[in-house]
């Protein structure tokens, strides 16, 4: 009996194995989606300098400031970037959202010129030129978006552009939940 | 039209597939010997009719057919020649097609070459390539039709991509495919074996020689990929730990344990279960890599196309295949008659810890490989696991590998003595110390690990001589003696002799390059010069050049050696403009024991340009060495007791059931 | 066309040794350092490559990082930890030892010890059992042995 057992395991672990890759496939695991280690954590800090001519740094202080707040990573490079800056037009409009903008590896007056052509949400931005904040906000590229409660804690996540869907399932009632 | 041609064969095949995976089963257990000849007309027609098809696609490619989809998303009328032909199977659809073509070759193969077989053995084989066929057959015209016409036809294709476009990596997926697919026949022989409920040594001696070739060409595909990558991707490594990477390494792995332990069920008829387990292991890894790659469940470079769709198909296959045969195993190998019995310090003792450390290697790799698909369903926690995990773990495992690889052909079968047969090796165990120290002196002390590892190297080397030797009496009866027994001795043991040597300069090859190279990287001018290793290498120039479907940027660097030239380099970086991708093209210079590699970074005339040095001991040995140790497989296929004459077949002392 | 292929250039990645000169510290003990940590690092937007090996932007920004802290005066730890902060286990190459790991890292070489112990015990079983001592030989077979040998 225990000889049988034994002769069973290599068909035991393939179906372990094979169930597990059925998983994957059945919930469409994208294996390059990695999420971000700051969700549940304290904002990183902010302190860069100001994007728009005359405006004051960029700090925490917004972050602090007991509202939700987005932040987003863009550039004037960036494709998808323009794909959503739409959403982001609506939000800071309509919804009155508290959006703070941060240009990642973007030269300034491209950046400023790109803000003032599609229009410009940001209650406050920034400008990272070398990339270093973003390497501590673990960023992999731009756009990224990264919702903040009032209490400075990272709730929610988006790598690559966000979506209308994102925005009505995720960014929408997150900013009307977290006061 | 072609193409239409193309397409109807496939479906043809698909037919004939089906009829020679069922009617050759039914004849066996029947004893219906015109059932069972039918195996042998529907191979040799299934092989025609996949020709006839591949033959159809290759027509397409090479004319440029830009109607047909596949033509369209892979190639383009610029492409030289030979990258038209190499594209047939440079894509997804293509080299499924390959792999259907490779295994109906293999099933005819069988049919022509397996007349010594006994009928029921090879219909019940021949009929489990077919359903494996009927498998693939399948996948192909359901879910991956490279015949898809595009209407209308565009006036030219998206190219191959770049990377592609080179001699060693068009011929990398052939050699590979020619050893998974191979691994379907002992695959077949080990189902065959189970249904029939007897494996004997007239089963393993049927069965080596094409486990043989699948290793042989397995070997061969492995290197050739490895080479690639190693002057490819421009900084001298040979060997990254990627997903597809492993999912070659574990079939290879396991057929190497069943090569082994197939001799001991040929010479003490022992070891059965674990023999046809790794039959059915071997083939089983080869699809697991199939899908690993086509599914997009793990991220890879090498990856094609990911499509959930396909990879259900696959997964659904493997099930099949794998399930069918491990359930099979399951039910059937107890009932195995065990063989002789032996001491555990013996020669079946020394394979059997050949196979527990073979099969631990290839569950080390499965492990890393998967681990991080396993945690993040079930955890969310995501984990990278990398060439540092399997160099803490696969190389340390090595060593008793390494060790006892040596000690095994001193042990008699069935019950020997330790001590007498390390004996015989302390000339070797003395010579690697030595080594060992030698090698880490040479190098100021750097790396001992490095310098052990070396030493093992050269204990593979001189232990296998020294059992070469021992065999022919060298030294200790006359030359003439020594001559005759070399005329004597079995192929099959040269090839072992050969293939374990071989591994040696592949493990000194490996170890030298990865732990003793040395580098520069250096931003040049023209007409500047630096010292390097030893060399004076000056940067002449940098030009423009135009290839078939490329514009290159390409340096010209003037080696000197002690004021006097050496030798000129000419790396390059290729635009491919179709594509618009970047592919370097280094510069190598071997004198076999050593590679001189220089890499044509960015730049431009007035900041110079990135140049990258790179001085590689003993590398060429590491593709030297494996071709070898194909060659060594090679000799051992070219054994004639392979071709005539198996051990007859003891009458069945109980029917199967 | 020069031009061309300069501009072109820049926006594909190309696979190699993507450490610039630019980036290689001045105290060689501090770079090689560097390389050992970079090589164990993660490119988190790449398939499977170091950032010592990936050409991409936030390679080039997780190397200059590695060195800034090297430069700083942390330890190799130190420095995965920062990085590990910022982007989880998943930047590290070599995956941590913790019970979520425990499987990965003892797996196979529990395999290999269970099935080992497994195999000696059943040798050990069967040579108690006397199956593998040989049996003396009895006299007809004593008397045929000598026959045998004579000739």
């Amino acid at each position: 009996m225990q000889r049988r057992l034994l002769f069973l395991l290599p068909l035991l672990t393939l179906a372990l194995m094979a169930g597990f890759f059925a998983w994957s496939l059945l919930v469409g695991r994208d294996p390059a989606a990695i999420g971000s280690v700051l969700v549940g954590r304290p904002a990183p800090r902010l302190d860069l300098p100001a994007l728009r001519a005359g405006d004051p740094p960029l700090t925490d202080a917004l972050l602090k400031s007991g509202k939700p707040v987005l932040v987003n990573f863009f550039a004037s490079w960036c494709a998808p970037c323009l794909a959503e800056h739409p959403l982001f037009t609506r939000l800071g409009e309509r919804e009155g959202a508290v959006i703070i903008g941060i240009a990642w590896k973007n030269k300034r007056d491209e950046a400023e010129a790109w803000l003032k052509r599609l229009g410009d949400p940001f209650k406050s931005a920034g400008l990272d030129l070398d990339g270093k904040t973003g390497l501590d906000w673990g960023l992999s590229g731009v756009p990224e978006t990264y919702a903040i409660d009032g209490n400075g804690i990272v709730r929610m996540h988006f790598r690559g552009p966000i979506t209308e869907r994102d925005l009505n399932e995720s960014i929408l009632p997150f900013l009307k939940g977290a006061k | 039209m072609i193409p239409e041609l193309g397409h109807f064969s496939l479906i043809l095949a698909l037919a004939v597939a089906l009829v020679q995976g069922t009617l050759p089963l039914l004849g066996a257990s029947r004893g219906d010997a015109r059932l069972m000849a039918l195996g042998r007309t529907a191979a040799l027609t299934q092989a025609f009719l996949v020709i006839l098809a591949f033959g159809a696609l290759t027509q397409a490619y090479v004319t440029s057919d830009f109607s047909v989809a596949n033509v369209v998303a892979n190639s383009h009328s610029a492409k030289p020649l030979i990258y038209k032909i190499s594209g047939v199977w440079g894509n997804h659809e293509g080299s499924m097609l390959l792999w259907a073509l490779i295994l109906s070759l293999f099933g005819a193969a069988v049919a022509i070459f397996g007349a010594n077989l006994p009928d029921t053995l090879r219909s019940r084989v021949l009929a489990i390539q077919a359903l494996i066929g009927v498998g693939f057959l399948a996948f192909l015209l359901f879910t991956s039709n490279p015949f898809e016409r595009l209407s209308p036809a565009p006036p030219d294709g998206n190219g191959l991509n770049p990377l592609l476009q080179d001699p060693g990596l068009a011929f990398h997926p052939p050699l590979l495919y020619l050893g998974y697919v191979g691994f379907s026949v002992t695959y077949a022989f080990a189902i065959a074996a189970l249904l029939e409920g007897r494996v004997d040594a007239a089963w393993a001696r049927w069965v080596r020689p094409w486990t043989l070739a699948a290793w042989c060409f397995l070997t061969l595909g492995i290197a050739l990929g490895s080479w690639w990558a190693y002057y490819i991707l421009g900084w001298g490594g040979f060997w990254f730990w990627d997903p597809v990477e492993n999912a070659s390494l574990m079939p290879w792995l396991a057929g190497t344990a069943l090569l082994h332990s197939a001799i001991v069920v040929e010479k003490r008829d022992s070891l059965k279960s674990w023999t046809v387990l790794l039959a059915i292991l071997a083939f089983s890894l080869s699809l697991l890599g199939t899908f690993l790659v086509r599914s997009g469940v793990l991220t890879s470079v090498h990856a094609f196309a990911q499509d959930p769709a396909r990879g259900m198909f696959i997964l659904a296959f493997l099930l099949a295949v794998t399930g069918g045969g491990l359930a099979l195993y399951a039910w059937r190998a107890p009932k195995l008659m065990p063989g002789g019995l032996f001491q555990p310090i013996s020669r079946e003792g020394a394979l059997i810890l050949n196979n527990l450390l073979l099969c631990t290697l290839a569950a080390t790799v499965l492990l890393g490989t998967l681990y991080p698909l396993f945690l993040d369903l079930l955890t969310g926690n995501k984990v990278s696991v990398g060439p540092p995990f399997f160099n803490a773990t696969f190389v340390p495992i090595c060593a008793p590998l390494f060790a006892a690889l040596c000690v095994g052909p001193f042990l008699g079968w069935k019950r020997a003595e330790l001590w007498p047969a390390l004996m015989q090796l302390r000339v070797a165990f003395i010579v690697s110390v030595i080594a060992a120290i030698v090698a880490s002196y040479a190098v100021d002390g750097r790396a001992t690990l490095a310098a052990i590892a070396f030493g093992f190297g050269v204990w593979l080397i001189v232990g296998s001589l020294v059992e070469f030797a021992g065999r022919l009496r060298l030294g200790r009866a006359p030359f003439a003696d020594s001559l005759r027994r070399l005329k004597a001795t079995p192929r099959a043991s040269l090839g072992m002799t050969i293939a374990h040597t071989a591994l040696g300069f592949v493990v000194l090859g490996a170890v030298a390059t990865s732990a003793w190279h040395l580098e520069l990287m250096h931003t040049m001018k023209p007409g500047e010069t630096v010292t390097f290793a030893g060399y004076q290498v000056t940067l002449q120039k940098v030009e423009e050049v135009k290839g078939a479907n490329y514009i290159a940027e390409r340096a010209t660097l003037a080696v000197a050696y002690d004021g006097r030239p050496y030798t000129t380099m000419q790396p390059e970086r290729r635009l491919f403009l179709v594509q618009r991708r970047q592919v370097a093209e280094t510069a190598i210079h071997t004198n076999l024991l050593r590679d001189f590699y220089v890499t044509l970074g960015e730049g431009d005339a007035n900041g110079g340009w990135v140049i990258r040095l790179y001085l590689n001991p003993l590398a060429p040995w590491i593709w030297l060495g494996a071709a070898f140790c194909a060659l060594g497989g090679f000799v051992s296929l070219s054994d004639r007791r392979l071709r005539i004459g198996a051990p007859s077949r003891r009458p069945v002392a109980q029917p199967a059931e | 066309m020069r031009r061309a292929i300069a501009l072109l250039a820049l926006l594909f990645t190309l696979p190699a040794l993507a450490v610039e000169p630019s980036e290689v510290l001045a105290d060689p003990a501090l770079e090689a350092r560097a390389r050992t940590i970079g090589q164990a690092l993660r490119c988190v937007v790449c398939q499977n490559q170091s950032i010592d090996d990936s050409a991409a932007e936030v390679a080039h920004d997780m190397r200059r990082a590695v060195r800034e802290r090297l430069t700083a005066g942390d330890s190799n730890d130190q420095v995965f930890a920062f990085m590990v902060a910022r982007y989880g286990d998943y930047v590290l190459l070599k995956p941590p030892f913790k019970t979520g790991t425990l499987v990965l890292w003892l797996g196979a070489p529990l395999l290999l010890l269970l099935a080992g112990s497994a195999l000696l015990l059943a040798a050990r079983r069967r040579q108690r059992a006397g199956l593998a001592a040989p049996q003396p030989l009895s006299d007809e077979e004593r008397r045929r042995l000598d026959a045998l040998l004579r000739r």
